[in-house]
């Protein structure tokens, strides 16, 4: 993929965050599923890199990691007490029952992109490492705080 | 009359009883640990029988609470332990635990454990696992009994389920086939046990073999469980590839990250080697498409 139209796509996924994120506040659950299909954008453009099937590139491997970041950032705050049911959401009980818990997984995950936005300056390898540590957060939180619905 | 249920109890008697391999069978075996550490982590052994919030799979210290339609099963502690776990079962003991739900004293394992997919490993796979846990740390923890509602705690009326469902046919390589797609069929219906989820089960816990690998709901919780035959409705725009790496990544080609129980699963067939996930992933993409059930309408 042309790195003007990785750019274009990430540009997208941006805007779209931005969107999203002005919807928060009235919608939460919307809001929150937007930014997840985000960072699943963000990462079909950064994974043929890190597995060697495209050209790595620092400037797109960092902005799709800053996509991902906004979403990170204060994730866990989509989640009110109002928003355990409705719109579709694949949010599990767990998470109100371990609150704490499900926080401190979002600042991890915040933490984590967040060195992967700086990593990706350094070349592949650098980032290759800060990504992989990055990614195992999908999981790990997925693991216990999503059910999955389709 | 009192005939009559002496008769009836004589015969459920016989239908019941524990069916067997006998030590006889078996070949000589030189237990190969590698294999068996490879096998272990196909059949995800370490996913139920390690403690619950563990992340040490060496430690199958049992205890995880497994809530089910028929009651809660507490999973028992199979390290190799003498007192808590089965340090000291015999090879046949454990092979006629694995592959008939047999307990060494002769009674019925309750299907939670999946012996209706080990019931088709090789023996040698089933003693390279045993091998393998033999020589991981044994562990001193007490498990209690299962917690089922009065009908389901009589074991014997097991043997009337098995019956059913359990026809001791081991896998036999289908001499049509490529060497992938009869690796692939035999670690997704043997040791990886996926139709144990994936495959919907009936009113009596039986699977639904007509719909093999077609998902349904969750046994708990509103979730549901994906549909992995190659039907639009199931993983049909997935290539082979593409399975392979989500079971190497634990990431969709939509980059969606496996949630739930599939997390524990897809972390030890990540550790198999590339080919096991290859075959996996050619079985899955021959199998009959099968169209997901239309869900019942929820209110959510």
């Amino acid at each position: 993929m042309l790195r003007s139209l990785k750019v274009a796509v990430l540009t997208a996924s941006a805007l779209a965050l931005g969107t999203a994120i002005a919807m928060s506040a009235s919608d939460p659950i919307a809001a929150r599923k937007a930014m997840m299909k985000n960072n699943g954008e963000a990462m079909k453009v950064v994974v043929p890199m890190v597995k060697g099937e495209a050209e790595y590139d620092a400037v797109t491997a960092a902005l799709a990691m800053r996509v991902v970041n906004s979403t990170a950032n204060g994730y866990t705050a989509l989640f009110p007490e109002s928003s355990k049911t409705g719109g579709k959401t694949e949010a599990a009980p767990a998470i109100w029952e371990k609150m704490a818990d499900f926080e401190a997984a979002g600042d991890k995950f915040a933490a984590d992109s967040a060195t992967a936005v700086t990593a990706a300056a350094g070349g592949l390898d650098s980032f290759k490492a800060a990504f992989g540590t990055m990614a195992g957060n999908c999981k790990a939180c997925h693991d216990e705080f999503r059910v999955k619905k389709n | 009359m009192a005939v009559a249920g002496a008769a009836a109890a004589t015969i459920f008697w016989i239908l019941t009883e524990p069916s067997t391999i006998a030590a006889g069978i078996l070949p000589e075996h030189q237990p190969d640990l590698a294999n068996g550490e490879r096998m272990f982590n196909a059949a995800g052994c370490a996913s139920c029988h390690i403690a619950p919030g563990s992340k040490d799979k060496t430690r199958l210290a049992g205890g995880v609470a497994l809530k089910t339609p028929f009651g809660t099963f507490h999973v028992p502690n199979i390290s190799p332990d003498p007192d808590a776990g089965i340090g000291g079962w015999s090879d046949i003991q454990f092979v006629n635990a694995v592959m008939r739900g047999v307990s060494p004293s002769g009674s019925h394992y309750y299907p939670a454990f999946p012996y209706t997919s080990y019931q088709r490993m090789a023996h040698g796979d089933v003693l390279d696992i045993k091998a393998y846990i033999d020589a991981l740390p044994a562990v001193k923890s007490e498990v209690s009994g299962h917690d089922l509602p009065l009908p389901f705690r009589l074991r014997r009326g097991l043997g009337l389920w098995k019956l059913l469902y359990l026809d001791g046919r081991r896998f036999q390589a289908d001499p049509t086939a490529t060497d992938e797609i009869n690796r692939g069929t035999y670690l997704v219906q043997g040791p990886g046990h996926c139709g144990e989820c994936h495959t919907p089960r009936n009113l009596i816990g039986g699977p639904m073999m007509d719909r093999t690998l077609a998902g349904g709901p969750a046994p708990e919780g509103d979730g549901v469980i994906p549909n992995i035959t190659p039907d639009p409705t199931g993983i049909g725009d997935w290539s082979a590839k593409d399975i392979a790496y989500a079971l190497e990544s634990g990431f969709t080609p939509e980059f969606d990250a496996f949630g739930g129980a599939m997390v524990s699963v897809q972390d030890n067939l990540a550790k198999l080697p590339e080919e096991d996930r290859a075959a996996i992933a050619a079985y899955l993409k021959s199998l009959p498409a099968v169209k997901s059930a239309p869900k019942k309408p929820k209110a959510d």
